[in-house]
């Protein structure tokens, strides 16, 4: 509690301490009122009751009493929590996509991450997108979850006000590996942001895939997610693992229709933008989104030249 | 005694012998009891997978199972704990037995829809049932079948949805027959101002039952239509809206809360009385404020979507009018222990469960209120900290109230007594179990650990540990508190017709109750709870 970890962390704080407050009073003063009663009016010290009806006094009284109090609890969590649909006007935009089950992060000039690093004190916008179902993204130290509906854009804001790492979870179930749907947030030094920053930026990028076979096409799967799912060192998970997978003959089945065949470019380019077509024996339909929107021609290519060096 | 001659319901043989006897009866006693045997049965289905998580979540990593099966489970644990337990819950099992003996009937109005309500009951859990058998493996959506997931998984969404929109039908035919006999069957005299607090829940349940489950029925429809037929209500990559869905979900689902917990208070303002000797405190205020809790209930279900993406007005509006919801609970809690003072207390098991029942309740609904507001909800919603409030209201809640009840009315059913000092012992290590499963998890959401993982990182062990000892602990309180009651039907206990001196005109016929229940019928000439 009170890391300070983001601009909503002590608002939503002070609002937890004022409800949690509220309600340990009341929990220990009406049951220490029962005890009292149970003790006091035991049939053994009090054997005839007293015919009470009710009270109305009493029932206005406990009435607006904790009207008043609930009142007071909704103002403070609505005024705590309206800033957060109010983002500043120069703040930093990151466009977040969620799919089953990883993270992407895309800042301004086009560089992507999986992990999220942002910049000391600085606010930042993330536009929540999700390709297929919905997921949310939890920040639990800024105390800021929005969740990653497909088909619209939500927005999230915050200000990173402490250096550190810190988790970011899935929240909304979202399938079988939903609980491995983890990332990091780094917040840095402005300075060590900027440094970052210019690695990555996009003709570095371009100069490591010159020097590099198949560099380019291992970015691509890294900030795609692909690796949820799918291994480079021969383990099965939920897809096919990529090792070796170029150039292998596998058993496919095409509507039912089971057929051998040898992985090559088409074959991959398929697998990506219509991955429910051919599906690989002892794999199930229905587990991956197409890429068709996410990844043109080009980008393939890079993904296929990056596979076919998994020997 | 003249009225000797006159069999009791479970002696009684009608057209048929035996367990058909059972299965073609119109009696709403008979009904009622096959009810609790059924949910009993489910409930324990429930449990089991409820440890089977518990067990899988002791540390982090793969214990028992893979996380489908772990998804799966989970799944199946909500909906048979919800829709086959807590839903029809109170109202089936103890709103059969008791509602017409307590407002001098000999039946429900219309006894046979009774028993077609049973059966739907029974052939939708059947189909909930097989879906985990049959078609590309069992269901791993969750309860809600949130979309566009429900749409996409491979599992056998259609056939659980399907089940789940028959018991859809059961729960109204229930809430239709409960609503006319109060309309049409209160003994003479019983004016609805002198109807027993238990009833007037049972009619606000009624309305809830009545108006809100259709609207569960056309969304489950929606969703079968869009696997089966491909159109788009929900998939966004077929044009449609996946918070529509959630709002078309949570508009009966929030509703469905209440209708679990309305006849648990109701069973509650029954037991507190006959344990005081004296009137319930303030019986006007309990009315109304479960009618206002039926009605309220209706506009605060976008609390559960407050980080959906929903409109800043929506997300004010909805938390506004939840904070307002808290009241009437509130009022109910004051006046049952308004009720304690002055009176001449009897600490029997029924009242302990009852006293049992305000605790847990109250932190449930305290939880409610960090839920409710805007700005704590966003960093607790969907983490444990609401499978704990969940659990502390519904299991808490209409839990406790279930067993309170079947305590208070078990010697009405069987006309015999339980060994009190075991029922005693099973609810005091059952009380300490609940709270050591269920607390940490408040922590554990306050931590930030999502709900539904199979998997966790390191450092929320401690408290998963801490619960999941807890479920042990529990489950044994179960077991003594089950199999007491159990034994009590025959060998062990001892005949009376009504060893509390209950004020309520179930107390003033034989146990167990002759087949229509009254020689008479009663004429009523005082409120409900008046004690000479």
């Amino acid at each position: 509690m009170y890391s300070g970890a983001s601009n909503l962390v002590t608002t939503t704080d002070n609002v937890f301490f004022l409800i949690i407050g509220i309600s340990v009073f009341f929990l220990i003063g009406i049951s220490a009122t029962i005890i009292w009663f149970i003790i006091r009016y035991n049939n053994k010290k009090h054997p005839v009751a007293e015919q009470i009806h009710g009270s109305l006094t009493l029932e206005i009284v406990w009435t607006v009493i904790p009207l008043i109090l609930v009142l007071i609890m909704f103002f403070y969590g609505w005024a705590g929590y309206s800033p957060v649909r109010d983002a500043p006007k120069d703040a930093l935009n990151i466009e977040a996509t969620a799919r089953m089950w990883s993270w992407s992060f895309k800042y301004p000039n086009g560089v992507q991450t999986d992990t999220l690093i942002i910049p000391l004190n600085k606010a930042v916008v993330l536009d929540l997108i999700s390709i297929d179902v919905v997921h949310s993204l939890y920040i639990p130290a800024f105390r800021i979850k929005e969740d990653m509906v497909p088909g619209r854009t939500n927005k999230m804001w915050f200000i990173g006000q402490k250096t550190g790492t810190y988790e970011l979870f899935c929240a909304e179930y979202c399938g079988l590996s939903h609980s491995y749907m983890f990332t990091e947030v780094k917040v840095l030094e402005q300075q060590e942001y900027d440094n970052w920053m210019a690695q990555r930026s996009d003709t570095a990028a371009q100069a490591v895939a010159m020097a590099v076979p198949g560099a380019a096409g291992r970015r691509l799967i890294e900030v795609n997610g692909c690796l949820a799912c799918h291994s480079t060192d021969g383990s099965k998970l939920i897809g096919p693992t990529f090792k070796g997978v170029y150039g292998q003959t596998i058993t496919i089945s095409t509507d039912g229709q089971t057929r051998q065949i040898t992985v090559d470019d088409a074959y991959i380019t398929k697998s990506i933008y219509e991955p429910d077509v051919d599906i690989v024996e002892g794999y199930r339909k229905g587990q991956m989104q197409s890429y068709k929107n996410q990844l043109n021609d080009q980008q393939v290519q890079q993904i296929i030249e990056y596979l076919s060096t998994l020997k | 005694m003249e009225n000797n001659h006159l069999p009791n319901y479970l002696e009684y043989r009608g057209k048929y012998k035996g367990l058909l006897g059972w299965l073609t009866t119109t009696d709403h006693k008979r009904i009622g009891l096959l009810y609790m045997y059924s949910m009993l049965t489910f409930f324990a289905t429930g449990a089991v997978l409820g440890i089977l998580m518990r067990l899988e979540l002791i540390a982090p990593g793969k214990q028992l199972m893979e996380a489908q099966t772990y998804n799966a489970l989970f799944t199946l644990h909500g909906l048979s704990m919800i829709f086959l337990f807590v839903i029809p819950g109170v109202a089936a099992v103890f709103g059969n037995f008791i509602l017409p003996i307590i407002i001098g009937a000999k039946d429900v109005a219309f006894p046979r829809v009774n028993l077609l309500s049973w059966y739907l009951y029974i052939i939708g859990a059947i189909i909930v049932l097989t879906s985990q058998f049959m078609g590309d493996g069992p269901p791993d959506t969750g309860w809600t079948f949130y979309a566009p997931y429900s749409l996409k998984t491979q599992t056998n969404v259609v056939a659980a949805v399907l089940g789940a929109f028959v018991l859809g039908f059961s729960s109204i035919l229930t809430g239709l027959n409960f609503i006319t006999t109060m309309h049409r069957l209160r003994a003479p005299g019983m004016g609805w101002m002198r109807m027993p607090i238990f009833a007037w829940t049972l009619y606000a349940t009624g309305w809830i039952q009545l108006l809100a489950t259709p609207i569960v029925g056309i969304t489950l429809l929606m969703i079968a239509a869009e696997r089966l037929l491909g159109i788009g209500f929900f998939d966004p990559a077929l044009g449609g809206d996946p918070i529509l869905y959630q709002h078309l979900f949570w508009t009966y689902s929030h509703p469905a809360v209440y209708i679990m917990i309305l006849p648990a208070m109701g069973v509650i303002s029954e037991i507190i009385p006959t344990f005081s000797r004296k009137p319930i405190f303030g019986y006007t205020a309990l009315i109304i404020s479960s009618m206002a809790i039926a009605f309220v209930g209706y506009f605060v279900w976008g609390h559960h979507m407050f980080t959906s993406g929903m409109s800043t007005g929506s997300r004010w509006i909805f938390s506004f009018l939840s904070f307002i919801v808290a009241l009437p609970s509130a009022v109910k809690v004051f006046n049952w222990t308004a009720t304690l003072y002055k009176g001449s207390i009897r600490l029997q098991t029924p009242f302990w469960w009852a006293m049992g029942f305000i605790f847990v309740f109250m932190i449930g609904g305290f939880s409610g209120l960090v839920v409710g507001s805007l700005a704590t909800d966003i960093h607790v919603h969907d983490t444990y900290f609401v499978v704990a409030h969940f659990h502390y209201i519904v299991f808490g809640g209409t839990g406790f109230a279930f067993f309170a009840a079947m305590h208070y009315w078990w010697p009405k059913i069987y006309g015999r007594v339980y060994n009190a000092k075991i029922a005693n012992i099973g609810l005091g290590i059952f009380f300490t179990g609940f709270n050591i499963i269920y607390f940490p998890m408040f922590i554990l959401g306050m931590q930030g650990m999502p709900r539904r993982y199979y998997d966790y990182l390191p450092q929320f062990e401690n408290w998963n540990v801490v619960s999941t000892i807890g479920s042990w602990i529990m489950v044994t309180g179960l077991i003594i508190i089950i199999t007491n009651l159990l034994r009590a039907r025959k060998a062990t206990g001892k005949i009376v017709d009504d060893p509390w001196d209950g004020p309520t005109l179930e107390w003033s016929i034989k146990s167990p109750p002759i087949v229509e229940n009254f020689e008479e019928i009663p004429v009523v000439t005082t409120g409900p709870y008046e004690f000479k």
